[in-house]
């Protein structure tokens, strides 16, 4: 005959303090993958809007330029044609060697010029052909300065780093702390990053082209996905037969949601480049391809809002005489706009941060010019990001962070409307 | 020119639109008798379809058009090259047209000679045709279109039904286009991957272990042919998507876990945004983070544990794109999760087993299917991904299972394969679409069996 030994019930308790000890264990580990991935999110936005800082500003020097007559204006009229044969490079750089007579010998000459960025000239040149009538005067002007020298005053570059090792030398940090002691350099908004168009130059690189660019994409894309999205919705919900081929459209519209976008690229390289024809690094191709990608989000989206209708509508609306396409379009389908418009807007944020199928069809070129329309060569954001990231200047890091926030911007400015649709639409039901 | 064609085409709509209301105003009223005359449909409708009437054609001339104008270009300027007798052994019509189309046949230098100004001529002269017919058959056809509806405008026409069978036909055809679009998909991979394994044998390509796709300039160099096998770059995809699962499985199943079992409703409606919001950022932001600041970090924490780490690391875009794919895994495991009933946690809680013991030995086998099919989507997606691994992972082939390696995946090679590239008839840009046709049968079945699983997943618990 057995009976429970008075160390049983310690037993029992050893294991379910060991039990709760698990628990425990347990429990941390989810709180702490769920903390992982939160603070993994949160080291991307951390990081990136920290490297974008530097990009909020641009060192500039305030320069004492000498309008000379004999180089701005070759023909001695003041024309058009004579403002633009001229040479704007030589009074900007004269106005900073006359800060530094010492310096004489060429290649310092060079040098201390190269304090300056190229955009100087394109800025005075800006600023005559504005106001021709003040040719002949001394004017101060603030001229942006060279993307290293721009390094240097944020502290990006050290200057204990031994000379070799560094793009800017002593001498020119020595110009420069000079400048700065004669309170000539200042940080003025960055304005050109929001309103230039790219260039190879760090300091004038600005967002403008691939605004265009993401915008007249985005475009085409809303103009053909909205619509055939709407009316596939309609259709698959409202009026398809159930038989085989809705099936298989079915079926499809769900696989072609899972489709790995760079093959939409090889689809609008292969067939939209290669067999019509169409132009290659356009908005329009670029456009016609997101659509497509798009299309099934908002079918899948479309369904859902048609589906979520109440009957009761659509066999009310049936009750008195309506024929059923009138019950739809009179009836079903206002009822399903806010749904429809939350899942277009999020197709259209996803199409908006869409890189990989843009670079197939040749959206990746270096385009200075502002697109004007669809079927010019432009870029977007995303891939402006891509050869931000890629370009070997120092100065581009913060520059792609900043196309970054800028990009981050426009999607935030996108859900918000599409949180702000879904509640509007709530608050009325 | 046919841009402003576009633009005029809703002007033709109203118009269309405007006149089929005032026809139908004009034939109701009373007959010379005084007797009411009562039409088939509301003025609506007949407005409708004289709108439908006036706006189709010349939609359908711009659609066509557009799709087909420049192929008509182009070969209307091949043939008129090959006729002039013009070009020479070394310049190919196909040569000519390219330079011309992109704005290289400039008036001076190399490419100015006479067949490049004589296709310069014949194009222009052929767009100038193009418009202008394009344009005549745009008018003809809405005016067409409208007299037509017009004339078979009576009171007897039956207006109302007219007008939904063109809506219906309408509606239908949208839901094709996606159809067709991976009709294309299909067929433009398989008519090009067959014109790469007419150069490399299949055998080669899935079974080789050499790729060096870059080809020589002339056919008499050494190693002109390049090298086609694929095996090293199967094996750098799976390593990162390795990577990445083992970042992305657990962590995802974790906070699923603490999604639908230990967090208050509070902090679950703002963890589920904010955990969403990672699927949510572009990959190209994820990339550069990769590359910009995890690369170096990776780089760092290696060397200083004495291990060579190459410049761009399996490790780093695994890392970065383990995270990127945690959304994927948690927000389906959570829904699979929460599909398990009530009663099954609720008894064996009422057993006496605790939390953890419950979800280990309950809900997560009763919802493993749903979870399998999480991991086949996250996978896929993986394997798929482009813009992370091209950022951050590097270009050489290599076959190894080392992360701190420099691997490179089939994505990347698509599209370091394809960019920049504009010829189509060489070896080395027909083997980006043999990858791609590989890349979408593989996520194709992965998508596929993790949907039937899914499903059959459901509709146990229905």
């Amino acid at each position: 005959m057995s009976s429970p030994t008075p160390d049983a019930p310690l037993a029992a308790d050893g294991r379910l303090r060991r039990r709760y000890r698990q628990e425990r264990v347990f429990r941390a580990f989810a709180l702490a993958a769920i903390g992982f991935a939160l603070s993994a999110l949160a080291g991307l936005l951390v990081s990136i809007s920290y490297q974008s800082l530097s990009v909020i500003t641009q060192s500039s020097v305030e320069l004492d330029v000498v309008l000379d007559p004999d180089a701005l204006d070759p023909l001695g009229d003041g024309s058009a044609a004579s403002l633009a044969a001229a040479n704007y490079a030589k009074p900007v750089r004269s106005a900073l060697r006359a800060l530094f007579p010492e310096v004489r010998k060429r290649r310092e000459r060079k040098a201390l010029v190269r304090l300056l960025s190229d955009g100087a000239e394109y800025d005075l040149r800006a600023l005559v052909e504005a106001s021709p009538e003040l040719i002949g005067s001394t004017q101060t002007f603030v001229f942006p300065l060279s993307d290293d020298v721009d390094l240097f005053l944020k502290g990006s570059i050290d200057s204990e780093v031994d000379e070799a090792d560094r793009k800017i030398s002593d001498r020119q940090i020595g110009w420069v702390e000079t400048l700065d002691a004669q309170g000539r350099i200042s940080q003025p908004w960055n304005w050109r990053f929001l309103f230039a168009g790219d260039s190879r130059e760090p300091e004038l690189a600005g967002l403008q082209g691939a605004i265009r660019g993401s915008m007249l994409t985005l475009l085409i894309t809303f103009l053909l996905s909205f619509p055939i999205g709407v009316c596939a919705a309609v259709y698959l919900e409202e009026f398809a037969p159930k038989n085989r081929f809705t099936d298989v459209v079915e079926v499809n519209i769900n696989n072609l949601a899972a489709v790995p976008s760079i093959i939409f690229g090889l689809l609008g390289l292969a067939v939209f480049l290669n067999i019509f024809g169409m132009p290659r690094s356009a908005p329009l191709v670029g456009g016609v391809v997101l659509a497509l990608m798009t299309l099934p989000t908002i079918i899948i989206a479309g369904r859902a809002a048609l589906s979520a209708v109440p009957p009761s509508i659509r066999e009310a609306a049936l009750g008195v005489g309506a024929s059923p396409t009138q019950a739809v379009f009179h009836h079903v389908l206002p009822q399903a706009v806010p749904g429809i418009l939350t899942g277009t807007i999020i197709g259209m944020a996803r199409s908006l941060g869409e890189t990989a199928p843009l670079l197939m069809i040749g959206m990746v070129a270096f385009i200075a010019d502002l697109p004007t329309g669809v079927d010019d060569p432009s870029t977007v954001l995303p891939v402006q990001i891509f050869l931000w990231n890629d370009a070997p200047e120092r100065a581009f890091v913060a520059r792609t962070s900043g196309a970054i926030v800028v990009l981050l911007g426009f999607l935030i400015a996108m859900n918000a409307a599409a949180v702000w649709v879904r509640r509007r639409f709530e608050m009325r039901s | 020119m046919i841009g402003i064609l576009w633009l005029v085409l809703p002007l033709l709509a109203a118009a269309g639109f405007w006149a089929g209301r005032s026809r139908a105003r004009a034939l109701s009223g009373a007959d010379a008798d005084g007797h009411r005359i009562v039409l088939h449909s509301l003025p609506t409708h007949y407005a409708q379809y004289a709108l439908a009437w006036s706006a189709i054609p010349p939609l359908l001339i711009l659609v066509v058009s557009a799709l087909f104008g420049s192929i008509l270009v182009d070969g209307w300027v091949i043939a008129q090259l090959e006729a002039s007798g013009l070009l020479r052994e070394t310049l190919s019509s196909a040569d000519v047209l390219r330079d011309v189309h992109t704005g290289l046949a400039n008036t001076t230098g190399e490419n100015s000679s006479p067949p490049h100004t004589f296709a310069q001529n014949v194009l222009d002269r052929a767009r100038g045709v193009l418009n202008l017919g394009v344009t005549g058959f745009f008018f003809v056809g809405a005016g067409g279109g409208l007299w037509f509806a017009r004339s078979r405008m009576t009171t007897a026409l039956r207006a109302r039904n007219h007008v939904e069978r063109i809506v219906h036909v309408a509606l239908f055809l949208c839901s094709v286009v996606a159809v067709l679009t991976t009709i294309g998909i299909v067929v433009s991979l398989f008519f090009e991957a067959a014109r790469f394994f007419a150069l490399v044998s299949p055998a080669e390509f899935f079974l080789g272990t050499q790729w060096s796709p870059q080809t020589a300039l002339r056919a008499d160099q050494v190693g002109s042919s390049g090298a086609f096998g694929a095996v090293p770059i199967f094996a750098g995809t799976l390593l990162i998507t390795a990577i990445a699962m083992a970042i992305s499985g657990p962590i995802g199943l974790m906070a699923a876990i603490h999604l639908a079992f230990y967090a208050s409703a509070s902090a679950r409606a703002w963890m589920k945004p904010v955990l969403e919001l990672i699927a949510g950022i572009p990959t190209v932001v994820w990339g550069s983070f990769a590359a910009l600041t995890l690369g170096p970090q990776v780089r760092m924490i290696g060397e200083a544990l004495g291990l060579e780490v190459a410049s761009e690391s399996a490790l780093a875009a695994g890392l970065a794109m383990g995270v990127m794919i945690i959304p994927f895994v948690s927000s389906l495991s959570d829904d699979a999760l929460n599909a398990v009933p009530r009663s099954l946690r609720e008894a064996s809680l009422a057993m006496g087993a605790t939390e953890s013991e419950t979800i280990r030995k309950v809900m997560v086998p009763a919802a493993l299917p749903g979870i399998v099919g999480a991991f086949l989507l996250a996978v896929s997606r993986a394997i798929g991904e482009t813009m992370i691994v091209v950022m951050a992972a590097g270009l050489a082939a290599n076959m190894t299972a080392n992360p701190f390696a420099a691997v490179t995946t089939v994505t990347v090679q698509i599209l370091t394969l394809l960019v920049g590239d504009q010829e189509f008839d060489s070896a080395k840009t027909l083997a980006a679409f043999a990858l791609g046709l590989t890349l979408f049968f593989v996520t194709l079945c992965l998508n596929l069996v993790a949907l039937v699983v899914v499903r059959r997943f459901r509709e146990e618990y229905e």
